[in-house]
């Protein structure tokens, strides 16, 4: 097995006010693979995202991506890492003044030097990857229901080709089917691109469908990484519940089919 | 592949041979979304002077490849026949011809129709669009109004449907809690309205109808104006913000599913607060407003405050003290209203919200305004 590292958090801490939220974490993102997070409401699997993508401040550890420590970064490096990773946040977080053409050229717009009818071709082209008609392109925000508001915000996240990919519950209100596609998608993406992708799901057929890995949040640290057959049979007895209640033996059941 | 730490990419290059009737397309280096631009007006040359049937991608000295590198790649070979077909390839790359196939598979791209745009034709449509827009909004104000008092005659009826802790709170919010900076305008104000008099007055020397023209001005018109309009920037704005939320979170839906009448819980109480308190405020306003014009009447002028108050008394008819006052209830109702039903019309996004808190604050001033003119109009022909 690779030990080829691209982001490790080391003993972070996470707290709000008197509220601990994580508490000596520990966790290993490897290049390429595609990392699956869960743990129960109120574990910080949110929080932990967001002290990853530096917008939360760690209230004690370290992050470091590529060895490098993300605290220690100047603005210019750190502009670099922005343009690496995308991030497609839990409501989607559409601008809602732009269309979604526009919401998709946004970060093309800020960091590379292309034609504008490029950008226009090249927007189009991801808001079509990521499963949305072309009509939608010059709809706004708030015209866009549910699941084309996440559509849209993949198409944004996956605007500059990033390296790493941060999904918080992606298909978290998708229909199965669409579900479905969404996966395959990231599985490809991945594949071809050699993408990282670490993403928040509850959505226990994701987790066997894609994941290389899957990372536990329970007890203020990540109680266990392995890939998902491996987790099957751990005797923490959340990590148990999950896997073996009913909707996880379903979920079993029907890769197994 | 690519994703080797933050390593630095080799521009995109792109070589044109013809073989015959084939035209031949070597791509040198990353073909990256950061690289590619300089690479989009060649392509495009080509693709229209090149058959797409007959060009050939030789992907032999490619480098690193993304979506974007693949779709500009690809786009040469999408009006083909068969954009898949091996004789379009040459050379080997790990992922470039997947890639080229899942772009072009997964997006379909269309153009963007763009609309027409006739300059004089548009402004005239935006023009009527603005009238018919406000000759709406004026409607919906009035209808909201009488909905708002329907539903207050049936409160009276069933006095024991009234929520009076909503309204306590909306009465410390509106009125208490407004009454210091309200106090503080209206202070100013009476000192520069008496700054004023001393000036045009001192020179006439007419000095002591300073008491006058104060009174006058802070008891009929300044008072209640300098009120109603910190209740719109203050509470107006406030109240389309909360309600706003409050509809953009689904909570007034969920009130209606649970059996509650939002203009019985929301609106009701709110404009009741602000009916009670505009005078309230007003009252502190009048008094802040004269004591500020006393100050400077006795520091400018050598007023003695015994003698501006004397003064006061027996010179001012204690009609201008009700006219101010009586404007004062009708204000905070206009205000009020205004404010509940921007609130309420807020749609689910943001942008509404903000757009609907601008039009509350701008409606309810200009509400107060065209009304303080008419009441001038109607005292004056009252002869009051």
């Amino acid at each position: 097995m690779s030990e080829d590292i691209l982001i490790s958090v080391r003993g972070l801490r996470s707290a709000f006010g008197p509220h601990v939220v994580h508490e000596n974490l520990d966790l290993d993102v490897r290049r390429g693979e595609i990392l699956g997070i869960v743990g129960g409401s109120g574990t910080g699997k949110t929080v932990l995202l967001n002290s990853i993508l530096g917008l939360k401040q760690p209230d004690g550890g370290e992050i470091l991506l590529d060895g490098m420590r993300l605290s220690e970064m100047n603005s210019a490096q750190r502009r670099k890492v922005d343009s690496r990773w995308g991030v497609l946040f839990q409501n989607g977080a559409l601008f809602t003044s732009l269309n979604v053409l526009e919401n998709v050229m946004a970060p093309l717009r800020e960091h590379v030097d292309m034609p504008i009818s490029l950008m226009e071709e090249i927007a189009a082209m991801k808001i079509g990857l990521s499963g949305l008609e072309p009509g939608a392109c010059s709809r706004f925000p708030s015209e866009l229901s549910g699941g084309m508001r996440k559509r849209a915000a993949l198409a944004r996240a996956l605007a500059l080709d990033p390296d790493i990919l941060f999904l918080d519950e992606p298909t978290a209100g998708l229909d199965p089917i669409g579900a479905a596609a969404f996966d395959s998608l990231i599985l490809e993406l991945s594949r071809a691109l050699g993408l990282t992708v670490v993403m928040i799901t509850h959505d226990l057929d994701s987790l066997y469908e894609i994941c290389d890995r899957v990372a536990v949040l329970a007890d203020k640290k990540v109680e266990a990484v392995a890939p998902i057959r491996e987790l099957l049979n751990h005797p923490h007895p959340w990590i148990h519940e999950y896997f073996q209640g009913p909707r996880g033996r379903a979920a079993l059941a029907g890769k197994e089919n | 592949m690519r994703g080797h730490s933050i390593q630095t990419a080799e521009p995109a290059g792109l070589v044109v041979r013809e073989e015959g009737r084939k035209t031949v397309l070597e791509a040198h280096g990353d073909w990256l979304v950061e690289t590619i631009g300089p690479q989009d007006a060649p392509l495009k040359r080509i693709a229209r002077s090149a058959d797409a049937e007959n060009v050939i991608l030789d992907l032999s000295h490619l480098g690193r490849i993304d979506t974007a590198g693949a779709y500009i790649l690809g786009r040469i070979l999408r009006p083909c026949h068969d954009p898949d077909a091996d004789f379009h390839f040459a050379g080997d790359h790990p992922v470039a011809r997947r890639l080229i196939h899942e772009v072009r598979v997964r997006s379909t791209i269309s153009e963007q129709p763009k609309a027409p745009v006739s300059g004089f034709m548009s402004a005239m449509a935006r023009i009527g669009a603005g009238l018919e827009a406000a000759y709406l909004e004026a409607v919906a104000t009035f209808a909201f109004f009488g909905r708002t008092v329907t539903t207050a005659i049936s409160t009276a009826a069933q006095p024991w449907r009234f929520r009076l802790t909503p309204t306590v709170w909306a009465m410390e919010e509106v009125g208490v809690n407004a009454l210091p900076i309200v106090a503080v305008l209206s202070f100013f104000i009476g000192a520069v309205v008496a700054f004023m008099g001393a000036n045009l007055l001192g020179q006439l020397g007419f000095n002591v109808f300073t008491v006058e023209l104060v009174g006058i001005a802070v008891l009929r018109e300044f008072g209640v104006l300098i009120t109603a309009i910190m209740l719109a920037g203050r509470s107006d704005s406030a109240f389309t913000a909360s309600i706003g939320a409050m509809k953009m979170q689904q909570e007034v839906d969920a009130m209606r599913v649970l059996g509650l009448d939002p203009y019985e819980a929301l609106v009701l109480p709110r404009v009741v607060a602000c009916v009670l308190m505009a005078p309230l405020l007003t009252f502190g306003a009048m008094i802040s407003g004269i004591f500020g014009g006393m100050l400077v009447a006795w520091s400018a002028q050598d007023i003695s405050p015994a003698l501006f108050i004397t003064r006061f008394h027996s010179e001012l008819p204690w009609s201008h003290f009700w006219v101010g006052m009586s404007k004062a209830p009708v204000f905070g109702l206009v205000v009020a209203v205004i404010g509940c039903r921007q609130g309420m019309e807020v749609k689910g996004d943001v942008n509404s919200l903000g757009r609907r808190v601008t039009a509350s604050v701008v409606q309810s001033i200009f509400a107060v305004i065209v009304l303080e003119a008419l009441f001038a109009m109607m005292y004056l022909e009252l002869g009051i």
